[in-house]
């Protein structure tokens, strides 16, 4: 499936501008609150009309200001998840998922609807009313619900938003498990690194209306220059790793990648599971010496590809560790103190604390 | 009191019937104004929205005046109505139940459009989303949402329509057991020297009928609202 967004859109002072493309797996749409990304969901969806543009789902076009096209939204089979759920109060849960079922002339797929319930564990919900769910079996059914109007895509508006921190990671999971089991695209949208760099495969960063960066979650999340851009984004490097050993006495698991091995708490992965590690370059210390007797267990050999710019006294250094590029922000003092230079080599110092189940996906 | 006289037993029937029929009729249309003044905006509308309104502010020998000049048998739609359909309504209980329709009209207009007004659009538009015509999310997600409020309608437009006198009277005259409605009648009894008895004894059943009309009214909008929300207004399940 490809997704093909080029609109324009004014909406009192607030104007967005925006082309991107998407392909399958998760996009996401991240960005600081009100920087569009929900705007661009609603046009996707056909809720709001761009002043301009074109939207075409696998180059058919869904909206072309040029041509005068403009699909309605029962026509575009775009499934879409809201952050506040938005359930049917008059109906109950088993109506709701098989609201969509009344409009559709194709046949229903046999099992689907028993599928949708295993996956999201909703058996036990299915004859009660919205009005006497938790937020989590809410969203729940309402991913249900949209999964079941058999969508070529699937829309996320910040659908953990409202949700206690419990709930989020519930949710999370089933978010996973339809990137994972079901193969149908999705577009996130959040403002939150952790659930985008734990789902996403493509990110589109946006802020004040425009695209800031479109690529690979690596891509986007290690760029230098795209620390201030959004509150919400710190500078650091995403890494794919996976799980060699689980120390069960320590609680410690050691992660390989593509720079050799990390440390790390709390990562309660199987053996041989993919795991995808944020550093945050705040967490990064260097060292010209291997250091003795530190608590860090994380001492990794690399050398400087490139020192950034300096803001507010600090200093964003890369360093190559084998096959990755990891980045670390030091003050500037420490950078002349040390003499920090493009091809130095150095040691990178990570604690095991910083890297836990909260940055790794 | 021991049970009703054949003639009181007239009466009231034949108030029910003109109130029935009047808010069965007139609700499809209020729904439709209600509608199209809660959703959409045009040039006029403010002139619609006091036209519908006309009926509460105007004295009612005024509304039932109109609808003489109008469906009279001489006036430009009862004529219309006598050649090509063979209706009449002047004199008649089928006028009676219009103008108890056109009076309670726009308190039915206002119950429905507040309710609308209430329907959160965002629940619409997931349900364009999942697939629905404009048509599908009216009948499925706004009207039964809308429920409390068509209910509240209902009964506000027959309670009006059970007390309904300046009006029928004018429009249809009194003429016992096809236009003579409660309020008519009572109205003559008094006039009668002997009618206070008879007078007295059809007020209480007005009263007794106007009560059961919001019980009725109460508990329907409590069931519909329990559907809707899954506990009551006030919280309790």
């Amino acid at each position: 499936m490809t997704l093909t967004v080029d609109i324009e859109h004014r909406l009192g002072a607030f104007h967005l501008r925006t082309a991107f493309e998407a392909g399958e797996g998760v996009t996401a749409l991240f960005g600081r609150s009100g920087a569009g990304k929900t705007s661009i969901v609603n046009a996707i969806a056909g809720i709001l009309r761009p002043d301009r543009g074109r939207i075409a789902i696998d180059g058919e076009a869904v909206f072309d200001s040029g041509r005068g096209i403009d699909v309605p939204t029962p026509r575009r089979r775009v499934g879409y998840v809201f952050q506040e759920g938005r359930l049917f109060p008059h109906l109950s849960v088993r109506q709701n998922l098989r609201y969509a079922r009344m409009f559709s002339r194709a046949p229903e797929p046999s099992g689907q609807f028993e599928r949708a319930v295993e996956l999201l564990g909703l058996a036990q919900l299915l004859e009660r009313r919205p009005g006497n769910l938790s937020g989590g079996e809410k969203q729940r059914v309402a991913i249900g619900r949209a999964l079941l109007s058999q969508p070529r895509l699937l829309l996320l508006d910040e659908p953990l938003a409202a949700l206690d921190a419990h709930r989020k990671s519930e949710i999370l999971q089933y978010i996973e498990l339809m990137r994972d089991e079901l193969r149908i695209p999705i577009v996130y949208v959040s403002h939150v690194v952790e659930e985008v760099v734990r789902l996403a495969d493509t990110v589109v960063l946006m802020s004040a209306g425009e695209v800031v960066a479109a690529g690979s979650v690596e891509e986007v999340m290690g760029r230098r220059d795209l620390r201030g851009t959004s509150a919400a984004f710190e500078g650091g490097a995403v890494v794919d790793a996976r799980v060699v050993e689980q120390d069960m006495r320590y609680d410690l698991a050691t992660l390989a990648f593509d720079g050799g091995m990390l440390v790390a708490t709390n990562i309660d992965a199987l053996i041989g599971e993919p795991v995808r590690v944020r550093i945050r370059a705040r967490d990064v210390s260097l060292a010209l010496e291997p250091p003795r007797r530190i608590s860090i267990q994380n001492v990794l050999r690399g050398a400087i590809t490139a020192i950034g710019a300096e803001r507010g006294g600090i200093v964003d250094v890369s360093v190559a560790v084998g096959g990755a590029v990891l980045r670390s922000q030091v003050t500037r003092r420490s950078m002349e103190q040390l003499g920090l230079a493009p091809g130095l080599e150095v040691y990178a110092l990570i604690k095991a604390v910083s890297l836990d189940r909260r940055s790794a996906g | 009191m021991t049970g009703l006289t054949p003639e009181e037993l007239e009466i009231l029937g034949l108030s029910l019937r003109v109130s029935f029929w009047s808010v069965a009729v007139s609700l499809p249309f209020a729904i439709a104004v209600a509608y199209v003044l809660a959703r959409s905006n045009f040039p006029g509308k403010t002139l619609f929205d006091a036209i519908v309104h006309l009926p509460l502010v105007l004295p009612p020998v005024v509304v039932g005046y109109f609808l003489l000049l109008a469906f009279g048998k001489r006036g430009p739609v009862g004529s219309l109505l006598d050649q090509w359909f063979d209706i009449v309504v002047a004199f008649k209980w089928t006028g009676a139940a219009l103008a108890a329709g056109v009076m309670g009209f726009p308190l039915m207009v206002r119950a429905v459009r507040l309710s609308f007004e209430t329907i959160d659009r965002k629940l619409e538009a997931t349900a364009s989303t999942l697939g629905a015509g404009r048509l599908a999310v009216f009948s499925t997600i706004t009207l039964p949402l809308a429920l409390p409020g068509v209910v509240t309608g209902m009964l506000l437009s027959f309670a009006r329509s059970l007390g309904e006198f300046g009006a029928t009277i004018t429009f249809v005259s009194s003429i016992p057991g096809e236009t003579r409605t409660l309020p008519l009648a009572i109205y003559a009894y008094i006039q009668t020297p002997a009618g206070d008895g008879p007078a007295l004894r059809l007020s209480v059943i007005a009263v007794l009928l106007s009560l059961a009309a919001l019980f009725l009214s109460e508990m329907m909008v409590r069931r519909a609202t329990r559907r809707i929300m899954g506990h009551d207004a006030d919280g309790r399940h």
